[in-house]
């Protein structure tokens, strides 16, 4: 029950739906009891556990949903929220105050920023920037290869940075590039 | 010492703690003498941060607790079938 907090918090960015989410953390809590034998003692017990909700999830929506693809995101350059930050000739920020300028944001930004990537981003965002699982072990969640984690890891954080530079410019945090010459 | 296009190619790794010790020093010591590098490497250090911090904060309804528990308790005392042993 211990982990069961941090499940629902998953689950949640995972269903974006409260009721999907409890269903998803009952069917994990569930499956987990169920096949406790499995589990390897001096394990990792969180990350055998998230294994679980992560199959779950997969096997529970992926009949709803496109196959996953790796062309699924439209590219982005690299250190997309950065360079802009940075550049920023009129922001309402400074660099120097580059983690104020980071609370600018709402958690709900920041929540819709990871929920909106396609799943094949979202998984390895989520479980290694939120829940702070190692590529070893998000590769042994999703079932893929250490270098496909870190390909989509590092695409969906640039399409994480594009939506959140997006959310300051509606909110005029930052000058939309298009005004500013 | 590695040099600037290597060190933010290896960015995310670095922050992620997935690099060996080797390449991890190759990274520190060149972050150690670039400011840009650095500053970039302190906002990437924080956005990670921040998401963590920001996302990680929903509360468990209040309901869910007590359902888990009333499923386990039924179907989950290690002898494979439903119910509590005690109450047969």
């Amino acid at each position: 029950m211990e982990y069961a907090p941090q499940l629902y918090s998953t689950a949640l960015r995972m269903t974006r739906n409260a009721a999907d989410a409890e269903d998803l953390v009952q069917e994990t809590m569930m499956r987990g009891y169920r096949s406790f034998e499995t589990f390897e003692e001096g394990t990792n017990l969180r990350a055998w556990l998230y294994r679980i909700l992560t199959n779950a999830f997969i096997n529970r929506y992926r009949s709803k949903q496109r196959r996953p693809i790796e062309t699924d995101l439209a590219d982005v350059e690299d250190l997309y929220l950065y360079k802009r930050v940075t550049t920023l000739e009129n922001a309402a920020v400074t660099l120097s105050a580059e983690d104020q300028f980071l609370d600018l944001f709402t958690d709900d930004e920041v929540k819709s920023a990871v929920e909106d990537l396609p799943d094949t981003f979202k998984l390895p965002v989520i479980l290694a920037d939120v829940e702070g699982f190692a590529y070893k072990e998000i590769a042994e969640m999703l079932d893929i290869p250490v270098g496909t984690v870190m390909s989509r890891l590092h695409r969906g954080r640039k399409a994480m940075q594009k939506q959140l530079y997006e959310y300051a410019q509606a909110r005029g945090l930052v000058e939309d590039p298009q005004d500013s010459h | 010492m590695a040099n600037c296009k290597e060190t933010l190619e290896e960015l995310e790794p670095y922050i992620d703690g997935e690099l060996s010790s080797d390449a991890k020093e190759h990274i520190h010591g060149h972050l150690d003498g670039c400011v840009d590098c650095q500053q970039a490497f302190e906002f990437h250090l924080e956005l990670k941060a921040a998401i963590r911090r920001k996302v990680n904060n929903d509360e468990l309804p209040p309901g869910l607790l007590m359902r888990l528990e009333s499923c386990l308790k039924e179907d989950f005392d290690g002898d494979g079938t439903v119910g509590d042993p005690s109450d047969r």
